[in-house]
């Protein structure tokens, strides 16, 4: 009785989770254009598939063996005609969706500027282990784990990561893109609704991994404003050292903003991997030479 | 100083005592192979063991050990899929579940782990060992003694995996290790060693059964048999033991380049000092994409043998087919970067890794158009292969679609690592590969063992399994809709995913059981071995169409008395209407059969490189020496030694063939009453194998 | 099916497929190669502030290198003709001359790396250089084990003489070795000689 009554209850929390759809329920332009891509793939394909079950079970019933009515053609192995259609039916889908693939991989890169009025608002993401921190290099703040935008305005999100790789997501305005180290990844999106929305990393990164989620809120451009204006008193500054701090690993980190970056601290998360002069952020030689990461084995 | 010499890096500490879970996890295992161990002694069989089993260069007897292995492993890969669901079913908002995040994630990188290389892998290889040389008319395979050896290093392999629960940690890296999270600044213990030396070692047994299994199919067949008149399943065969050959040594390139980072302090994959971590990403998958269709094929193949056979009617479009085969053995290089759209290559590039992705969908559909007008017009029994046959197309068809709706980039930006990935890959692998494999090991018992598995239990292992694959798997792929990324611990009840995840938990159990119906079944079946509908006295119990349903059940030590020679696809099913039309059977002469003896130097050499295995995961420097020194005098003695062959009399080769013609013919009278002296019959020929 | 027994056919063909699973694995060691190459095409330029790779070599000196292990290929090829007629002592004195000149080759390289390493430039210090040490080193390993393999051919050709079994390992070691001289011909050309230029 008990577990009936539970049941009743997963049913009907399986119809209320519907709309929970994050991914069939856009609320961005480039989201909804990869939802009404995913829709009408699936429709196109499911043209074919849902025949092909439905024509398996009925061929497989019609000619059972205990139905000695239908015919027997024991020799039958081959018909040009039929092989042509075996051959042609998956050509014509897949051609179909080869088409909507070139087009659509162009139209919703997600390194291609929105087709939309404005300038838009530039975000540098770096993905640390295991939180976000996003800078506003024009406005000269940052926060951690959460991030602020106008909606209706072109977002640009460019990526990096100071930990292993990681992926930005936010399912409501756009599909993900990774963050590596050393490299520079860029997401354009658009928020065309106000609301708060999830934001995580999709890409494995270790144990901290599970809470490395971050919230997008997207709002007025003048509620935008205000909480820029905000922010900029907060008593919080992002200097080397601050930024030295925030590597650590750490897990399930509060919002954090900061009234000051250091100028250019993106790039330089950047090129520190990649040459030894700009090795050291503030002076510390912070990464390793092969050598002590061979002795540093099993420590 | 002696101390780091004698033990390396290894420490009492690295034994999990304050990890209950772990623990007991470990500790049944010990006590299992304990119980083993002294069942063994008990019965006084080590001697049996060692003769007829550890030495043996019998295909059918290492593809046998193969599904041990396979069977074994796949009881532990799916203890940790069972763990992994409980842990998902209730993390959820306050409760963390009971697993800490270090050892969730060690359990979902294992599971990737011996889901693939230590259970699907020996699957396929055990499938092959039985089949392939039976269905080519050959006595064995090109190389009977390195088939050995590649047994022995899987095993090796699957052994250091285990072992790794119990001493030390496995990696927590994702099945695939992608650095820099896999390079020494991000796991410094000895996880990620664990795994490399296990897939190592492995990979190098898989790699040498391709090379094994390439010249046997090419170079052995019986006289006549064309390449465009072998079986489907070793046309399906071939094409994945050409995969293995060109896609493994990129595997084995590729750990030794992240060892070298590892071991050496190089810089292929690190983060800094010009490594590049994405470079390892497009080799892994340059191996890896082939990888699942090395899983795949084999199991196509079983599905067009299986179709042929209960339809009663050929395989419609037999050639159709077979380029199918090719085109996707092609293809399926051209394509790993559809596992990383998401890592900024530019819309071209994305786009036409995207398009080459879905071409591969054409062949694949052909194919099973093709399945379907076999079925067309013909007898359809639905034996259990055939239940898993059907299974298979409507489920894999499904899985056809939703892989194709990914190899769309912009909509894989959405779910890419989603669980709408974990739920399409489980798809095609449970519905492709394991419904296949299942269905192979059903109709090939009997060729090996002489014996057929329970129908009724057959049919209880499907239904479990097709329905609780849907009950387990749909849901996962909703939640994944929902946003749910794979390798979380734990969610917030806001998301709405607890339902669903529950639901997938009790698929897992409706799995669960039946794995369970699976082993019940190979236990009832052995035991009732003799009796009526279990035995198979013909050596044709499916009223097959290829060469091995020509031979007795269990299949000879040598296989073919006499070498066939064909003139056509389904020879047998040929020359069996052929005889029904009143065409004569000439009296056989036999001669001496030509045969490999057994040697032990494959188990040593598989037991020695897991030794060196293990002493590179602690850094054991006089283990190290032992395994590697060893390795290379089991390989030098072996080239000094001459006596590797004998010649079977003819005399011997008919009295056997004999005792099975007596067999048949009291089968075919009264099958109950002699069922205690064919059981004695049975035996004796297996023994007749040294 | 017509009865037709070939077991004497089966013996005698045991040899060509031997040979064939053979050029198998050379098939699977390519593979191998092909990776390495990849992957040094991917770094060569990742030299993470240090110097070009190019700039580290001395052409003239590989050049050396490439000779002996050029010539080592064509004594082999003396060893076979050897062989052919049947004369061990000829094979043993060829297989020797190969084998000096092998040795010779892997000194040599050997002497490069210890070179390169004591100034400072180590498989340590770059991904660059990583790729170096690693792909020229495997062709190295290589040959290394050609040659203990060929000092093991050499013993059992004074033990066995020309038998079936040791005639068919000298195929193979000849496959083997003319492979590596084929991949060093790439290594050549593509590590050392297109850097330079």
């Amino acid at each position: 009785m008990k577990l009936l009554r539970y049941l009743s209850f997963l049913a009907v929390m399986l119809l209320l989770s519907g709309c929970k759809m994050a991914l069939l329920d856009p609320k961005g332009m480039v989201a909804a254009s990869e939802k009404h891509l995913l829709l009408s793939a699936t429709g196109l394909m499911l043209l074919v598939v849902v025949p092909v079950i439905l024509l398996t079970l009925f061929i497989a019933w019609k000619y059972r063996a205990s139905n000695k009515n239908a015919k027997y053609a024991p020799d039958w192995t081959h018909s040009t005609v039929l092989e042509t259609v075996c051959w042609a039916i998956p050509c014509v889908i897949i051609g179909i969706l080869a088409v909507m693939t070139w087009v659509s991989s162009h139209k919703l890169d997600p390194y291609r500027p929105l087709n939309v009025k404005g300038k838009p608002l530039v975000i540098e993401a770096v993905a640390l282990n295991w939180k976000w921190l996003f800078i506003y290099p024009e406005q000269g703040i940052a926060s951690v784990n959460f991030v602020q935008i106008p909606t209706n305005v072109p977002v640009r999100f460019v990526i990096t990561a100071d930990a292993p790789m990681n992926s930005l997501e936010i399912p409501r305005l756009a599909g993900q893109i990774y963050a590596m180290t050393g490299m520079r990844t860029k997401l354009n999106l658009i928020a065309n609704e106000a609301g708060d929305y999830h934001g995580f990393s999709a890409n494995y990164s270790g144990e901290g991994f599970t809470n490395m989620k971050f919230i997008v809120r997207a709002s007025s451009k003048k509620a935008f404003d205000q909480w820029l204006a905000k922010e900029r008193h907060s008593p919080n500054k992002l200097t080397a050292a601050v930024y030295q701090k925030l590597t650590q690993p750490s897990e399930n980190d509060a919002i954090k903003y900061y009234s000051f970056v250091k100028p250019h601290l993106f790039e330089e998360v950047i090129t520190s991997y990649m040459k030894p002069e700009i090795q050291s952020i503030d002076g510390n030689d912070r990464r390793l030479t092969g050598k002590e990461v061979t002795g540093k084995r099993h420590a | 100083m002696l101390n780091s010499f004698i033990f390396g890096n290894l420490t009492l500490d690295a034994i999990p005592y304050h990890e209950p879970i772990i623990m007991v996890a470990g500790v049944m295992m010990v006590l299992g192979v304990f119980a083993v161990l002294g069942g063994i002694t008990f019965f006084k069989k080590w001697g049996y063991l060692w003769k007829e089993w550890v030495t043996t260069v019998d295909h059918k007897k290492i593809g046998v050990m193969y599904i041990i292995l396979a069977v074994v492993m796949l009881l532990r890969g799916f203890a940790d899929a069972l763990m992994m669901r409980t842990q998902q079913a209730i993390a959820v908002g306050h409760s963390m579940g009971y697993l800490p995040p270090s050892h969730y994630d060690q359990i979902f990188t294992a599971h990737g782990v011996i889901m693939i290389f230590f259970v699907a892998m020996p699957l396929m290889f055990g499938l092959l060992n039985l089949a392939v040389p039976l269905q080519i008319g050959a006595r064995d395979v090109a190389f009977p003694y390195l088939n050995s050896l590649s047994f022995w290093l899987t095993v090796s392999g699957a052994i250091l995996v285990n072992i790794s629960l119990i001493v030390g940690k496995f990696a927590a890296t994702g099945w695939l290790a992608y650095p820099p999270l896999s390079g020494l600044v991000y796991s410094p213990g000895v996880g990620v060693d664990y795994y490399i030396w296990a897939l190592q070692i492995s990979g190098v047994g898989s790699l040498l059964s391709g090379v094994n299994f390439t010249a046997t199919i090419l170079k052995m067949r019986c006289p006549g048999m064309k390449l465009m008149k072998m079986p489907i399943f070793t046309w399906t065969a071939l094409c994945a033991m050409v995969l293995v050959i060109l896609a493994f040594p990129v595997l084995t390139a590729t750990l030794a380049m992240l060892t070298l980072d590892r071991y050496m302090g190089m810089h292929f994959f690190t983060a800094a000092f010009g490594g590049n971590a994405m470079l390892y990403v497009n080799l892994i998958w340059a191996w890896g994409h082939p990888e699942v269709y090395i899983l795949i094929l084999p199991a196509f193949g079983i599905y067009s043998e299986v179709v042929a056979t209960f339809c009663k009617k050929p395989l419609f479009g037999y050639s159709s087919m077979v380029w199918a085969s090719i085109v996707i053995t092609f293809l399926s290089f051209s394509v790993w970067l559809h596992h990383f759209f998401t890592m900024g290559s530019g819309a071209n590039v994305n786009a036409v890794f995207g398009i080459a992705t879905m071409i591969i969908a054409v062949p694949t559909g052909a194919k099973i158009f093709n399945w379907l007008f076999t079925m067309y017009r013909g007898r359809v029994q639905f034996s259990v292969p055939m239940l898993w046959t059907i299974g298979f197309i409507t489920t894999f068809a499904v899985g056809g679609m939703t892989g194709v709706l990914m190899s769309v980039p912009a909509v894989d930006f959405q779910i890419h690592n989603s669980e709408f990935l974990v739920a399409h890959f489980h798809n095609t692998i449970i519905g492709g590969v394991v419904f296949g494999y299942f269905a192979g090991l059903t109709y090939w018992c009997p060729k090996i063992f002489g014996f057929k598995l329970n129908e009724k239990l057959g049919k209880v292992t499907f239904w479990c399994w097709f329905i609780g694959f849907y009950v387990a798997f749909m849901p996962v792929y909703i939640v994944g809709l929902m946003g749910m990324t794979r390798r979380i611990n734990h969610y917030s009840a806001a998301t709405g995913w607890h339902p669903y995840l529950v639901v997938a938990f009790i698929g897992a159990l409706i799995i669960a059981a039946g794995i369970a119906s699976l082993v019940l079944n190979i236990a009832l079946s052995i035991k009732n071995r003799n009796k009526e509908g279990y035995l198979d006295t013909t050596g044709d119990p499916w009223d097959g169409r290829t060469l091995e349903w020509s031979i007795p059940s269990p299949a000879p030590f040598y296989n073919f008395a006499l070498t066939p020679e064909v003139d056509s696809i389904d020879a047998f099913w040929k020359t069996k209407q052929e005889i029904a039309q009143g065409k004569s059977v000439q009296k056989p002469a036999y001669q001496d059969i030509h045969m490999p003896k057994n040697t032990s130097t494959g188990f040593f050499i598989g037991a020695l490189s897991g030794l060196f295995g293990f002493g590179m995961v602690w850094q054991i420097p006089w283990l190290i020496a032992v395994g590697f020194i060893g390795v290379l005098v089991a390989m030098v003695a072996r080239s000094f030694s001459t006596d590797t062959d004998y010649y079977v009399k003819a005399a011997d080769v008919e009295a056997t063939e004999a005792k099975y013609a007596a067999l048949r013919q009291r089968g075919a009278s009264s099958l109950g009453d002699s069922a205690e002296d064919d059981g004695m019959l049975g035996s004796e020929i297996l023994n007749k194998a040294t | 099916m017509t009865d037709h027994s070939t077991t004497a056919d089966h013996h005698h063909s045991a040899d060509a497929v031997d040979v064939f699973g053979f050029w198998l694995y050379i098939l699977s060691d390519c593979v191998l190669f092909a990776t390495l190459f990849a992957t040094f095409a991917v770094l060569q330029f990742s030299t993470y502030g240090g110097p070009a790779l190019h700039e580290l070599f001395s052409l003239p000196y590989v050049l050396g290198e490439t000779m002996f292990l050029l010539f080592s290929s064509f004594t082999y090829g003396l060893a076979m003709m050897a062989h052919y007629k049947g004369n061990t002592r000829r094979v043993l004195q060829w297989l020797m001359v190969t084998f000096i000149l092998g040795v010779s080759f892997v000194v040599m390289e050997v002497n490069e790396f210890v070179h390169l390493v004591h100034e400072g430039h180590t498989w340590q210090s770059s991904g660059a250089l990583s790729a170096f040490f690693t792909l020229v080193g495997t062709h190295g390993l290589h040959v290394t084990i050609g040659l203990i393999w060929m000092g093991l051919m050499m013993f059992q050709l004074m033990k066995f003489k020309l038998t079936p079994d040791t005639s068919r390992r000298l195929t193979y070691l000849g496959l083997f070795w003319h492979f590596l001289d084929i991949v060093w011909i790439f290594v050549f050309t593509f590590v050392y000689l297109m850097g330079a230029i």
